[in-house]
């Protein structure tokens, strides 16, 4: 079948005006955009510092860490998959690194890249197991969770006699390493870190990756309905396997980001940390069944996550607050996530 | 002319079960076989061996003239053989023109999705199946159950399949969606692609069909010519005796 190239057609007549609702319905971080602006100007009003740079570049920093993370998991998620060991793999591939720096002597470059091997093979692991098995990944991972936490402590007292690496300012290639993961940058007299500018890197490519190309496709197909894309072609266990890979690489990224800016790793560190992942890329429009959402979502989600948590700092109030503020905004965030899904999904016989 | 497919006293046993035995047919260019029965006649045993999910223990099975044994769907899609299943067909929250082009997505000098290209095919190949929706980005899931099956099916046309096997789309639709989709299996049929239509309804089967084969217990109860058989005497012989009371019933309510 050829197709001749012709001019775009106009705009059909049966295409009303489209609804505000109809339009959030392909759009799923229109909500996480709004609530981001409440929280925004609701501290920028209550509090002094939230809006200066200074505070700025503080929830900025909040919001990238966990951004990092929350961009991979919704991947994950959007695939129909969760990632549980995602937090505690954050502290795992810091800790390779700074055992390999400062108890083996090893290169800080060269410890990173080990490290980076370690978070990938763990990450294909998890995929295969959960493909392999037919489990559901809730499970698989919350095995590889338990595991990699028992791994963190055992093998970090085994070499340095404490549940804690520290050390890291005195290895070699510290100081350039450094510079790529922990330097700041400077806008207007103030600091930031460049973790925001991985943040952002990140979140580019991870949202061109979903929307503009044939993985991305691939995707929410496996995440939509995996039976149904394996009948056409598509390679599930290959792309599923790729997606723990990805949230893998992400936890390297932001472990190596913690253990080069502050040079000391505890072993108990990241435990808890999946949730919040999780939570982000909820409020950022993923389903929690898969097949629906966005990278920039979970972004956003993030931001919110970040500008909350400092937002209610520099108000004064106890963090207890914080707990209180993040359990409504995911009920609302899945409530309309659901509300959304049921209009995509509503048969008309 | 050589058939697209031929099957001769085809056969397949599970352990001990006999699903099918000695079932012969053709499906040619330009022409609608239907395979009719109820539950457990071995309609789905022999789609399944011509979608290469499973292989035939006994019998022939002959493609464009070609003996063969398919070990997977993809070398059945590979022969131009595409299987549209009734609840496999699409992923809901898609949009329409990404359902279409999934596993063959259609890309740029740079490796990005052609999603310009990809909207305007998809509206191209639907339109010419007489499919006109509004807008190619809804999700799939927004589009009525006899819609969603016309995509499914557009989408084996323009890539290309010889041979269309439906399995029961029909089933879960209304009598006027069910009409819809009937439409379309005439459409690819005038098209010059082979049609296998499985049904266990005669009289979505009748109007459309060439040719008849009616399974029983993994049997062939009978293959007839569309001049061979009227539709009183299909469905007399596929409801049997105690069944047809409440088939007639049913038909009653269809005509209506």
């Amino acid at each position: 079948m050829t197709v001749t190239a012709q001019a775009p057609p106009a705009a059909d007549e049966r295409l009303g005006k489209p609804r505000l609702l109809d339009q959030l319905v392909v759009r799923p971080e229109i909500g996480a955009l709004l609530g981001a602006l409440l929280v925004f100007l609701f501290f920028s009003v209550v509090t002094e510092q939230f809006l200066s740079l200074g505070g700025a570049a503080t929830w900025l920093d909040d919001a990238s860490m966990l951004g990092i993370m929350a961009v991979a998991v919704a991947l994950l998620m959007i695939g129909g998959e969760f990632d549980l060991s995602a937090g505690v793999m954050t502290a795992s591939t810091a800790l390779v690194t700074a055992i390999l720096s400062t108890q083996l002597g090893l290169n800080v470059w060269l410890s990173l890249l080990v490290s980076l091997a370690f978070a990938l093979a763990v990450g294909a692991l998890n995929g295969w197991l959960v493909m392999r098995t037919g489990l559901p990944s809730f499970i698989v991972t919350l095995g590889s969770f338990l595991a990699l936490q028992g791994l963190n402590l055992g093998v970090t007292r085994l070499m340095t006699g404490s549940v804690q690496v520290s050390g890291m300012r005195d290895t070699v290639g510290y100081e350039s390493a450094g510079f790529l993961f922990a330097s700041t940058f400077q806008i207007g007299g103030q600091s930031f870190y460049v973790s925001i500018i991985w943040w952002v890197l990140f979140t580019v490519i991870a949202s061109t990756v979903l929307v503009r190309t044939k993985f991305g496709n691939w995707i929410f197909a496996i995440g939509g309905a995996a039976q149904s894309s394996r009948a056409v072609g598509v390679p599930v266990v290959r792309s599923k396997i790729l997606l723990f890979m990805t949230t893998a690489f992400a936890a390297w990224l932001v472990g190596s980001i913690n253990i080069l800016r502050y040079a000391s790793v505890q072993a108990n560190q990241g435990i808890g940390l999946e949730f919040q992942y999780i939570i982000a890329a909820v409020i950022g429009g993923c389903l929690l069944t898969g097949g629906f959402g966005s990278a920039v979502g979970a972004a956003i989600g993030a931001l919110i996550f970040g500008m909350a948590r400092q937002g209610i700092v520099y108000a004064g109030w106890n963090s207890d607050w914080f707990q209180l503020f993040l359990g409504v905004m995911l009920l609302a965030a899945v409530l309309v996530n659901n509300m959304l899904r049921r209009r995509a999904e509503r048969v008309k016989r | 002319m050589t058939s697209l497919i031929e099957v001769e006293n085809i056969g397949k046993t599970y352990g001990s079960v006999i699903a099918l035995s000695d079932v012969s047919t053709v499906v040619n260019a330009g022409e609608v076989t239907c395979v009719l029965g109820d539950n457990g006649a071995g309609k789905s045993t022999l789609i399944k061996i011509l979608a290469g999910v499973h292989q035939h223990d006994q019998g022939s099975f002959k493609v464009e003239g070609e003996e063969i044994r398919f070990s997977s769907p993809r070398e059945a899609l590979d022969h131009g053989i595409a299987t549209v299943y009734q609840d496999l067909a699409v992923v809901p929250l898609m949009s329409v023109w990404r359902n279409f082009f999934l596993g063959s997505e259609p890309t740029t000098r740079f490796g990005f999705l052609d999603r310009k290209k990809g909207r305007e095919i998809t509206k191209k190949a639907l339109s010419d199946m007489g499919i006109d929706l509004r807008d190619v980005e809804q999700p799939v899931g927004t589009l009525s159950g006899g819609e969603r099956q016309c995509v499914a099916i557009a989408r084996a046309v323009y890539f290309g399949a010889k041979v269309l096997i439906l399995d029961e789309p029909t089933a879960a639709l209304g009598v006027k969606q069910a009409g819809v989709v009937l439409k379309y299996v005439a459409q690819a049929r005038d098209r010059g692609l082979g049609v296998v239509l499985i049904t266990h309804n005669p009289h979505h089967a009748y109007p459309v069909g060439n040719r008849f084969l009616l399974l029983k217990r993994g049997r062939a109860l009978g293959s007839y010519e569309k001049s061979e058989i009227g539709l009183e005497e299909l469905t007399r012989q596929m409801a049997g005796g105690a069944e047809l009371e409440a088939l007639a019933h049913e038909l009653r309510g269809v005509e209506a």
